[in-house]
């Protein structure tokens, strides 16, 4: 930690000046198990992407909802709001 | 130098948050609550006041409410007392480590059980630690004073941290004193309109309370810490250009005839104007004996207390709170704490005294340098001794 920034050096009370920069943050790191789509039942219906609490869902060029793995936790709110049971949780590691 | 009136301490504090142009006041209304927020509520429901008053349901949403306004660069004022604190006390902490420059007037009550809402300052030292610059008046006077001063110091850019300014409960909050009002003309001089520095702003979109992963969290207290430490030198630059400005004079430390006395009492808040009455006695009677009173509580002024008692053979140490099962009384453990390192220093001695509203008499006082004397003869017999119990 020597080469970080010391008490000094940082802005009062810690307040972050940079707009979205949280999108740099690993917040995905200590997910247990991931959400996978299941294509073929998905109607791109958005549900998914509504409930999201991290906004950790993206539309690709064909108008599906991929999930940004970075900064998915892995909560399972968007499996349990999918109306078409279009994504499943899967364990991490398999 | 402003008119002179007699009014009650609570709403002399309301016409110095008046004077001071509060933009947003958030406070709960009901009991342990005092007239001053009452008054304010009227100031501004009759426009006397151009402020935002946030009617809210509890303490803790009054304090929240007010980290909101001073987030948006509103100058912020509240007023609570006891349980009402207590209440507060999760957001204390959030206002103090946002840099909030929020003002705060405790009325000190006590704290239940048993149920109480009588006068004493346990409410205060439970929050010793919350990180708020914290100040003790003894006069209604000096409750107005230090209210103007207190916006003065929160919001300087060097210190940017709440501020506390704490009155007894019913000896100050509920009696009427004389009152030198001073001008919205010289108060704006003596305190401009609130620059804030980082705000909640849509265009100039921040992060105001992000989290502190350990890497970082040690530096944040380093930078708050080192801020209050810091204060100290506004405080005093503050205190001389309100006595340029309005004449009357204050210090971090008041001391009264303490300079030869062989004992001193050491008191925070209005019971010291009791004990000025027991030394004055005393003193006719032949005693060497004199006050010390801390009207700065944080920061804690070290070498003004130690100046302060230099030379004095025993410290009898007031407190009107009580650390159950610890060392006595808070004001008495800071003192401890505060002389240690000195090879000479005087025997300190802690008492307990006018919890939950009980009187401190000029007897007490005596009672209390009579056995400050016995102690230096004999040597301690207990951690702490408390004044007027049954036994």
């Amino acid at each position: 930690m020597a080469d970080q920034p010391t008490w000094k050096e940082y802005p009062v009370a810690a307040t972050i000046h940079e707009p979205g920069s949280a999108t740099g943050q690993n917040t995905g790191d200590w997910r247990s198990e991931r959400p996978v789509r299941k294509q073929e039942l998905c109607d791109k219906c958005g549900i998914c992407w509504i409930f999201c609490p991290d906004a950790a869902l993206f539309m690709n060029e064909e108008g599906y909802y991929e999930v940004d793995l970075y900064h998915c936790k892995g909560c399972g709110i968007c499996v349990r709001e999918c109306g078409k049971n279009a994504i499943v949780m899967v364990e991490e590691g398999e | 130098m402003g008119e002179r009136i007699g009014l009650e301490v609570s709403l002399a504090v309301s016409e110095a948050v008046k004077l001071a142009r509060a933009d947003a006041i958030a406070a709960y209304p009901i009991t342990p609550q005092t007239h001053i927020v009452e008054e304010l509520a009227q100031m501004v429901a009759d426009d006397d006041l151009d402020a935002e008053f946030i009617m809210v349901e509890s303490e803790h949403s009054a304090m929240s409410a007010c980290c909101g306004t001073a987030a948006v660069g509103a100058r912020t004022y509240t007023a609570t007392s006891s349980q009402g604190l207590a209440l507060m006390h999760e957001m204390l902490f959030i206002a103090a480590g946002l840099r909030l420059p929020i003002c705060m007037t405790i009325a000190n009550r006590a704290l239940s059980a048993p149920l109480s809402i009588w006068g004493d300052q346990s409410d205060v030292m439970a929050e010793r630690d919350c990180g708020w610059i914290q100040l003790f008046a003894e006069t209604g006077q000096e409750a107005f004073d230090l209210t103007l001063c207190s916006f003065k110091i929160a919001e300087d850019k060097r210190v940017l941290t709440p501020t506390i300014v704490n009155i007894d409960g019913f000896t100050l909050s509920h009696v009427v004193e004389p009152f030198e009002l001073e001008s919205q003309e010289d108060v704006d001089a003596f305190l401009p309109a609130y620059e804030p520095q980082t705000i909640l702003d849509p265009a100039h979109p921040v992060t105001i309370g992000p989290v502190g992963f350990p890497e970082i969290y040690t530096e944040i207290k380093k930078q708050q810490d080192m801020a209050v430490i810091g204060a100290y030198d506004v405080v005093l630059e503050v205190f001389a250009e309100f006595e340029k400005k309005f004449g009357r004079a204050y210090k971090p430390v008041e001391s009264y005839r303490a300079e030869d006395a062989d004992i001193i009492i050491n008191i925070a808040g209005a019971v010291a104007g009791t004990a000025r009455i027991a030394v004055d006695r005393m003193r006719d009677e032949g005693k060497k004996v004199g006050i010390v009173r801390p009207r700065l509580w944080r920061p804690y002024p070290f070498e003004d207390m130690r100046a302060a008692v230099k030379g004095a053979k025993g410290v009898a140490v007031v407190d009107r709170a009580l650390s159950v099962g610890g060392p006595g009384g808070p004001i008495a453990s800071e003192l401890r704490s505060c002389l240690y390192p000195l090879a000479e220093k005087p025997v300190v001695l802690s008492f307990i005294a006018g919890l939950g509203g009980r009187d401190i008499t000029i007897e007490d006082f005596y009672t209390m340098v009579r056995e400050t004397e016995e102690v230096l003869e004999t040597g301690y017999t207990d951690e702490y001794k408390m004044i007027g119990v049954r036994e």
